[in-house]
């Protein structure tokens, strides 16, 4: 549905896509995660045609559009700040799209009204942008991106100017959203939680570049490299690899590959518990461990333990020949 | 990605024509004039003794005027925007009519209460004070002209620092004077400064309201401004360029100092 | 020159209240002395034949012809000046090109140029000794041209401010959504800049009505056809009638007032409609 081929853009000296090839299949939800800087928002709006490449082909619904303005591509796009149309109201908000088309009085109003009802704004109709709240009005963004039956949704951080709770509840909210409409969406964001939450697929970029693609369930579980690794999730940096925290495993007593570590904090979080360890080398490792089996160990601050990572044959600590 | 690359050229051609066609080549083609035959006839053009005394006229009456504006200004500055007393509406609506009122009008209400048979003129005649035909009534039209400057320049600074640093320096024991010349003066001084140019073109550059004040008397009475018009109906054009390149000059000295205090006061 | 009506903050403390007093009191004798008792002068001496005489000097043939060509004129030149105003404020705020920090930096120079030397200025050119063979003195074109110089800045300061602070992402969601070009300006721009651009040409239309200095020499003066209220004015003055003078005067003076009250309308209509 959305090919990306061997797409080039730089902004004066800066680089911000690389060669980049993605395909986003139809129906799917996908997300572009990275860091600021990674390139997601450049890809993102060069897929939407508010960038023109510098090299490289797009085809979006079907249809060569490396050179087409955004407004020709039948798309819709919903903008970190909501981007409202400060001086209409709700309802002419959502019905911009099909004013421009020109579509009959009573569709507009129909539709429209349909809309506002589906993304809880039905009464709101005669408000202003600047009576709304964030999450409202990213919500009126969204109907609006809707109104005109877009072949492919585009979301730019949708939420990322929005308060912890309301976020949580619009990311669910849009999964929702999408298994009811189905329109191929691809959503960027930079927190990789909201992204395995809402994604079908994910796709990690890292300045410029993608480091890899696959279901969230594949990245956190086989990530191609620390990068991916470490962005999806808590690492601990063992002796030059990466460990999950919950995956290692301290005993009281002396194990077989096992390393001698000094408990430094512990830290009660709700369900779980983070211990700060450090290693004979120096080294600091977090291990992250359920309450029962905190509650079995009895850590205190100064006790010594024995860490063991068991995805790994030997030893927690570095080789000796480490750098 | 709105405007597309053709149609920005032909914008950008249509915008810089309007302003070639009525800014740049007339101001361009005056500068050109004056000086086409040659410095030294402009330099004795303006070395005349009207044309110094012109000058030192014209240089007093803006001081004046911009002094006693800047401090109106400033204390009015803080009224609108520091205070809740009633009449504060009506002082702010009042202090733009120097905007839109006509010069002769101004010229004419000046004469109206000062002029012989003004409402202040018997007065003013019976205790030998000369207002018009003289110095005073220059400045008074002068003050009139530039008075709105400094403060709508330095109310919308003042409203947008706020309060919070005068209310820190009270808690630390500063008087109401104190936290003026140490906080708010230096707060304000940017969008000060910018208002006081802005004061001393309009005070330099007024010809209508001084001229009908003025009695344009050569010698006493001239503006520098009364002088080029003075020369120019009396056939002496290129004496009238002459002293138009000297405002013209100081027009763009201020200009300099415009655009130079104009980025200053909003970073600040 | 920054909007009257956004000057009044939020309210401050009691203290702050009383010592302001002083300030107060100094601010309004100052602007009393100085504008409004020469004005209330004015007025008085317009009356001081009876109201016939202020309606005769008012009304008379030459002084309703200057009058009604300096309103037409004027209302020419604001509308024109809306029309190249916001052109330019596009360009200077979107374009990029060489020199286009010294182009914004010459709009200010009306503003600061003496009206009397922006009239020889154009003499210069347009006048009868012009160098490109355009001969304008002593026309009603001249007059408009003298007043399209003076008030170039006040549209496109105006409107300046207004067009950096839209958010170029209303732009790119217009655009998203399928407008052209033209489309987005006409629903999402001029929407947005339109109480700017009409308090920014109300301004010039104040200024146009009452302009002299750039006037006086172009214009050649020629009642019933160049002449304009404010020269009117003074020729009346100079032909020892003070009170027909005074009167037209007045009548100037009512125009002024009436746009200042126009633009704290269209000011406060703007910011009702939400930012």
């Amino acid at each position: 549905m959305i090919t990306v081929q061997d797409v080039t853009k730089s902004f004066g000296n800066f680089k911000a896509l690389d060669d980049v090839s993605l395909e986003v299949e139809d129906g799917s939800l996908t997300a572009l995660l990275g860091p600021s800087g990674s390139g997601k928002s450049t890809l993102l709006r060069i897929i939407a045609g508010l960038e023109m490449p510098d090299a490289g082909e797009v085809v979006v619904g079907g249809r060569l559009a490396t050179h087409l303005p955004a407004r020709k591509r039948d798309i819709g796009f919903v903008f970190q700040h909501y981007a409202a149309f400060k001086h209409m109201t709700v309802f002419e908000n959502v019905a911009f799209g099909m004013r421009i088309r020109k579509r009959p009085k009573d569709e507009v109003t129909g539709r429209v009204d349909e809309l506002l009802e589906l993304v809880g704004l039905g009464g709101l109709a005669g408000r202003r942008p600047s009576q709304l709240s964030g999450g409202q009005r990213q919500r009126m963004a969204l109907a609006r991106a809707l109104a005109v039956q877009p072949r492919v949704l585009l979301l730019d951080e949708p939420f990322g100017a929005l308060d912890s709770g309301v976020r949580a509840d619009l990311r669910a909210w849009l999964r929702r959203l999408h298994d009811e409409i189905h329109v191929t969406t691809v959503l960027v964001t930079h927190d990789q939680e909201e992204a395995m939450e809402v994604a079908d697929r994910l796709v990690v970029l890292n300045e410029g570049r993608i480091e890899q693609e696959g279901t969230p369930r594949e990245l956190y579980e086989a990530p191609a490299n620390d990068f991916v690794m470490g962005f999806l999730g808590p690492v601990s940096h063992v002796g030059g690899h990466l460990v999950r925290p919950h995956d290692l495993i301290l005993s009281d007593h002396p194990a077989e590959g096992a390393e001698e570590a000094m408990v430094g904090r512990v830290l009660h979080l709700g369900f779980e518990v983070r211990v700060e360890l450090t290693l004979h080398g120096g080294e600091e490792v977090t291990a992250q461990i359920t309450r029962a089996e905190a509650d079995g160990l009895e850590l205190s601050p100064g006790d010594i333990v024995w860490v063991r990572d068991p995805a790994t044959a030997g030893a927690v600590a570095a080789p000796p020949a480490s750098a | 990605m709105v405007v597309e690359r053709r149609h920005r050229i032909e914008l950008r051609v249509a915008a810089l024509g309007y302003l070639a066609v009525l800014l740049m080549i007339p101001v361009g083609l005056v500068f050109y004039r004056t000086f086409e035959h040659g410095i030294g006839a402009v330099i004795d053009s303006v070395s005349t003794p009207a044309a110094v005394s012109a000058f030192w006229l014209t240089i007093e009456a803006a001081a004046i005027a911009v002094t006693a504006n800047a401090v109106f200004g400033v204390a009015t500055a803080l009224v609108l925007v520091r205070t809740t007393l009633p009449g504060r509406r009506l002082l702010n609506a009042l202090i733009d009519l120097p905007f839109a009122v006509s010069p002769v009008v101004i010229g004419l209400a000046l004469v109206a209460l000062y002029g012989r048979t003004g409402w202040f003129g018997p007065w003013l005649t019976d205790h030998g004070v000369r207002i018009l035909f003289s110095v005073p009534g220059i400045v008074l039209a002068t003050v009139f002209v530039s008075l709105p400057f400094v403060v709508r320049e330095v109310a919308p600074v003042l409203r947008e620092i706020g309060d919070d640093q005068e209310q820190a320096a009270s808690t630390l024991g500063a008087t109401g004077w104190q936290a003026f010349w140490r906080i708010t003066l230096p707060a304000i001084r940017w969008g000060l400064a910018y208002g006081i140019v802005l004061s001393v073109a309009r005070a330099i550059g007024e010809f209508g309201a001084v001229s009908f004040v003025s009695g344009k008397i050569a010698g006493e009475t001239q503006t520098l401004t009364i002088l080029v018009e003075q020369r120019y109906t009396n056939f002496d054009v290129a004496g009238a360029y002459a002293a138009s390149a000297v405002l013209a000059l100081i027009a763009l000295t201020t200009l300099l100092a415009m655009t130079t205090l104009s980025k200053r006061r909003t970073l600040s | 020159m920054s909007g009257a009506a956004l000057v009044l903050g939020r309210r401050p403390t009691r203290r702050a209240a009383r010592r302001g007093a002083l300030p107060l009191g100094i601010s309004t004798l100052w602007l009393s002395l100085i504008v409004l008792l020469p004005l209330a002068a004015l007025v008085s001496r317009s009356l001081d034949g009876g109201l016939d005489q202020f309606w005769s000097a008012v009304t008379s043939r030459q002084a309703l012809s200057a009058l009604r060509f300096t309103l037409a004129v004027s209302v020419l030149v604001a509308a024109v000046n809306a029309v190249a105003g916001l052109l330019i404020a596009w360009v200077l705020v979107r374009d990029g090109f060489r020199g286009k920090a010294f182009v914004n930096a010459l709009i200010d120079l009306p503003f600061a140029l003496p009206t009397i030397v922006a009239g020889l200025t154009l003499l210069a050119l347009y006048g009868n000794k012009s160098p490109v063979g355009i001969h304008l003195a002593a026309t009603q074109a001249s007059v408009a041209l003298a007043l399209l110089f003076v008030t170039l800045p006040f549209v496109i300061r105006s409107v300046q401010p207004v067009l950096l602070e839209l958010d170029s992402e209303m732009e790119e969601a217009a655009t998203s959504l399928g407008a052209t070009p033209g489309a987005t300006f006409r629903r999402i721009i001029l929407p947005n800049v339109a109480p700017a651009l009409l308090s920014g040409a109300a301004l010039a239309f104040a200024r146009a009505v009452g302009e002299f200095g750039s006037v006086v020499l172009i214009s050649g003066n020629i009642p019933f056809q160049t002449q304009v209220t404010s020269v009117y004015v003074s020729k009346q003055i100079e032909s020892d009638n003070p009170i027909g003078a005074s009167a037209v005067s007045v009548v100037l003076l009512a125009v002024s007032l009436g746009v200042l009250l126009g633009i704290r309308g269209i000011e406060s209509w703007g910011s009702r409609r939400g930012r």
